[in-house]
């Protein structure tokens, strides 16, 4: 039976994992590297990596650190951050990651979806979005706009029209990533999750919100969604206290939530 | 030494890093002269089949490759499209594939959510020295959209279920291959990989 997916989320600057809230004041939680090799150690399911600066300061992604990431990590390694061309991406499956995430480059030049695609596979590119409730108005018959560039500039695309597009171009998951709730513990967006679980017919990962296991339960369940993004939950400093995988899966498990047993 | 086969659509490093890790030599090969000098060769993948398939021939390891694992008999592990490739045909792409295990591939029915992306479990069928330290239902990540259909039931060495029981792990004299990613499999992966190193057929 195909179980349900914990991902750990890296936002990297400068080759560190930062923990934002709502995309905003980053503060520094660990070297990339180390926590990778960490999260491995505990069995977490994958691990996506943001270079969360490469897209607003117009460089290229830090495939250095990619490159010592990968090293440590024998489970799925998505990257993403400032990839516009398909060699960029064909650069950063050679630094040793799996998978590609879109997001604003994607905005901008939707073909670059259909480009992936075509060069690696479907299930090659993820098309991550940043999504926000502005409520049901002209052109966005959802209630939810795209936004880019660290949720900092509207797009007047519809969320739901998006994600379709994207699907039709050629991405093999997305990932519904509320700036809402980003950093706030407070669960995920289960309506926007559930809503483009149900538009599409590629995997749906959950994002932004997750401060306790009934939050990620809820995601994986209520939300439709196949994968649940962590983060604060496993690291931020802010919160009071941080639970590991090991909890994380048993507390699932025993809500009725399929998950790759823990090895001993 | 084994060669990990470098084709432009494939993870050639993920793989090479797995073998780092569990301390096995190996070398990324992408020229037909650097086949000669390996005695067991893995071919990786996260392509599409005809990307990859294409990037074969582009770079011209077709032949010389087929030599290897036919005439001299060294062990074959393909991965994920490495392993789709190994068939007659495939539906994706509608493309002719290198047709060394009789069989075909096909894509999961729609209904279905489909890339298959995650993590599942594999029930062995037989005993194989590649799988002999893997547990039978140990899970395994996965990422496809195909799966390979072997005439020959007797090729079929794990099954996965998704939708339909598939073949995720099919073996053929000195030729094993996983849909899985062992490579990324975490723990029961790198057993699968060891597995492969230490393999005679």
């Amino acid at each position: 039976m195909l179980t349900k997916r914990l991902i750990a989320c890296f936002d990297v600057v400068d080759g560190r994992v930062t923990k934002a809230q709502q995309f905003q004041d980053n503060i520094d939680v660990a070297p990339a590297e180390e926590l990778a090799r960490q999260l491995y150690d505990d069995q977490i399911d994958e691990i996506i990596f943001y270079d969360i600066k490469a897209s607003a300061e117009r460089r290229k992604i830090d495939l250095e650190t990619v490159r010592r990431v990968a090293h440590h990590v024998f489970v799925p390694f998505t990257v993403g951050g400032g990839i516009r061309t398909v060699d960029d991406m064909f650069e950063v499956l050679k630094a040793g990651a799996e998978k590609i995430s879109v997001d604003s480059m994607a905005v901008r030049n939707p073909d670059i979806i259909r480009a992936g695609a075509e060069a690696f596979g479907r299930q090659c590119i993820v098309l991550s979005t940043q999504v926000k409730r502005v409520g049901v108005r002209a052109g966005i018959p959802s209630g939810y706009e795209v936004f880019i560039d660290g949720a900092r500039e509207a797009t007047g695309l519809d969320a739901l029209d998006w994600v379709r597009h994207g699907e039709d171009l050629g991405a093999g998951e997305i990932v519904v990533n509320s700036i809402d709730c980003d950093g706030t513990a407070a669960g995920y967006d289960l309506e926007i999750t559930r809503a483009v679980a149900d538009a599409v017919n590629v995997p749906i990962i959950a994002s932004g919100g997750a401060g306790n296991v009934d939050h990620i339960a809820d995601g994986l369940t209520t939300g439709g969604a196949q994968a649940a993004i962590i983060s604060s939950i496993l690291y931020s400093p802010r919160l009071d206290r941080n639970v590991g995988v090991r909890e994380l899966k048993d507390g699932l498990a025993a809500r009725n939530v399929p998950m790759r047993p823990y090895l001993p | 030494m084994i060669g990990v086969i470098d084709y432009r659509a494939g993870n050639a490093p993920s793989v090479g890093y797995a073998l780092e890790r569990l301390g096995i030599e190996h070398r990324l090969v992408d020229t037909p002269g650097q086949l000669e000098d390996c005695d067991r060769l893995i071919l990786p993948g996260v392509g599409a089949a005809r990307a990859t398939l294409d990037s074969l021939h582009a770079s011209r390891l077709v032949e010389p490759l087929s030599e290897r694992v036919h005439r001299d008999g060294i062990p074959f592990l393909g991965i994920c499209i490495g392993l789709q490739v190994l068939f007659e045909h495939s539906e994706e792409g509608d493309v002719a594939a290198l047709g060394w295990i009789p069989g075909t591939v096909r894509r999961f029915d729609d209904e279905l959510r489909v890339p298959q992306i995650g993590w599942n479990s594999v029930h062995l069928r037989r005993d194989h020295p590649v799988t002999a330290t893997f547990p039978d239902g140990g899970h395994a990540y996965f990422v496809n959209s195909y799966y390979a259909s072997p005439a020959d039931p007797g090729h079929v060495l794990g099954e996965t279920a998704y939708g339909v029981e598939f073949c995720s792990i099919v073996a053929h004299a000195n030729i094993v291959a996983t849909q899985f990613h062992a490579e990324k499999s975490g723990e029961l992966g790198l057993r699968i990989l060891s597995g492969f190193a230490e393999w005679i057929p």
